[in-house]
């Protein structure tokens, strides 16, 4: 295997690499090793421990403990989540058709409103909800949620529509189409199309800051991991958020993987990077 | 708007709490990215599969999360993080490595891949082409994104909020409950601090990047 920083290696690199391996890999090990060691000292994989998930005391049955988290608690952040992904999908079109809009009287309102809600901290935004216009934990999380991802997502499909060939655009005209019909059945469609990757990398932005309504108090997936850590006793905190942290992981994954995937699928044509987003 | 110019001592706080926050946890998730990048270019499978599972496992976790193990978790098999501060300098840290170890890497990998060839091919080491040749390229491309990077870890350290430490946002949700007729200008005077660190980021990372801008 050769890559940038070094060639193919021959026989006598190949012996150091391996052995090099083995010394790291018996590190990590006896890293993970001392790591289980020192959790096991501490009763971590004792059943009691864990009984929550499956046999719980308090006369409850493992089935409220999971309804609790899974339907209640994930339901509630794929909720706000699902209310604020296409508002802010919508809202982020409109402003980057803005931004993109040949009147600065149109462009400039577009232009304040994108920069000042890309630095402001979503949590800020969901206090703005909650505190500012008084309104309950779930209409905060939503509208913290919205305003924030509509101005990354104007961003990114003024980036799209920015990558597009000028030719695009060009042969609309020569066909005769107006500036309206060229932007939504030329332009818009192939924006979309190379930014799909990003899009929905931000879409899993979205769903990890719906956890900041745990500090708004919104009974989402944490609020419901803590709830049942307090009811039951704090020695199950460990098992209950194994089990919430597999769901964040697990869905993130998932999407994440799902862009890569798609970015993948359409190198053939021209693609538009996935930006890391924080 | 009077609320905020009577209150000014008390923005001041947070802002400086701010400010230390984004510093400490810059720095160290600075070091900590840096050598988890070193992992994942590395030729030694084992550390570049222990830095990969790291990236991903922290890129694909709310930040939220992260505060949540440190404080109520990990006390629970004996971890006592300090609370307060150096909880939230933990957090920060551990959560912004992993996305200044992607930034490092990627622009490792946007150096060309004939540059490196080249270098070797008129005999430089592994020491002098990567000094010479690949990292003051690849520094160009890194500065940007990584300018970026802090930017978000400026406005993340706002969770730091919700689990005891008083930034700016935790001191302008005492103003608010303080002076419940004037929260909305309360608020906008913590928007207006964070804007005083953000946006000058993000002006200097549009200068930087059209300053290194070189042609490929």
């Amino acid at each position: 295997m050769s890559s940038l920083l070094y060639d193919s290696p021959g026989p006598i690199t190949r012996r150091r690499e391996r052995i090099g391996s083995i010394i790291g890999g018996a590190l990590v090990l006896a890293l993970v090793a001392l790591a289980v060691w020192y959790a096991a000292g501490r009763g971590v994989f004792e059943l009691d421990r864990w009984d929550v998930l499956f046999d719980p005391p308090k006369n409850q049955s493992a089935a409220d403990v999971w309804t609790s988290m899974v339907l209640k608690g994930l339901g509630a952040t794929l909720r706000a989540a699902a209310v604020a992904a296409p508002l802010a999908l919508v809202a982020g079109l409109l402003l980057a058709l803005l931004r993109t809009a040949r009147h600065a009287w149109l462009r400039l309102p577009a232009v304040v409103i994108i920069e000042l809600f890309r630095g402001l901290p979503v949590l800020l935004m969901m206090f703005f909800g909650l505190l500012g216009f008084g309104w309950d934990a779930f209409g905060a999380v939503v509208f913290g949620l919205t305003v924030y991802n509509m101005a990354i997502i104007a961003e990114i499909l003024r980036a799209g529509l920015a990558a597009l060939p000028k030719g695009q655009t060009e042969a609309a005209y020569a066909v005769g189409l107006s500036r309206t019909q060229t932007l939504f059945s030329i332009l818009l469609p192939q924006a979309v199309r190379i930014m799909l990757p990003s899009l929905i990398s931000q879409l899993v932005v979205l769903l990890k800051d719906s956890s900041l309504g745990f500090i708004v108090g919104y009974a989402e997936l944490l609020k419901s991991i803590q709830n049942n850590a307090q009811y039951f006793g704090n020695q199950y905190f460990i098992a209950l958020f194994v089990v919430g942290g597999t769901i964040y992981l697990v869905v993130n994954i998932t999407l994440s993987r799902l862009a890569v995937w798609i970015q993948k699928r359409s190198t053939r044509t021209s693609r538009g990077p996935i930006a890391p987003r924080v | 708007m009077n609320v905020i110019f009577d209150n000014i001592p008390a923005y001041l706080t947070g802002f400086l709490m701010t400010l230390k926050l984004s510093l400490v946890s810059g720095i160290l998730a600075l070091i900590c990215g840096l050598f988890l990048a070193a992992f994942r270019v590395s030729p030694l499978t084992p550390l570049r599969a222990l830095a990969t599972t790291y990236v991903e496992l922290l890129r694909n976790t709310p930040l939220t999360i992260v505060f949540f193990f440190l404080v109520f978790v990990a006390p629970q098999f004996g971890i006592l993080a300090p609370l307060g501060f150096w909880t939230a300098v933990i957090a920060l840290s551990a959560y912004t490595a992993a996305f200044v170890c992607e930034a490092v890497r990627s622009g490792i990998n946007s150096v060309q891949f004939g540059q490196a060839e080249a270098a070797r091919a008129i005999g430089l080491t592994f020491g002098q082409s990567l000094s010479l040749v690949i990292l003051p390229q690849a520094v160009r491309t890194v500065i940007p994104p990584l300018i970026n990077v802090f930017i978000a870890l400026a406005k993340n350290t706002s969770v730091a909020a919700g689990f005891a430490t008083v930034e700016l946002m935790a001191s302008g949700r005492r103003l608010a409950t303080a002076n419940p007729a004037d929260t909305v200008w309360v608020l906008v005077g913590v928007a207006l601090f964070y804007l005083a660190i953000t946006i000058p980021a993000g002006i200097l990372a549009g200068v930087v990047e059209r300053k290194v801008a070189f042609a490929r």
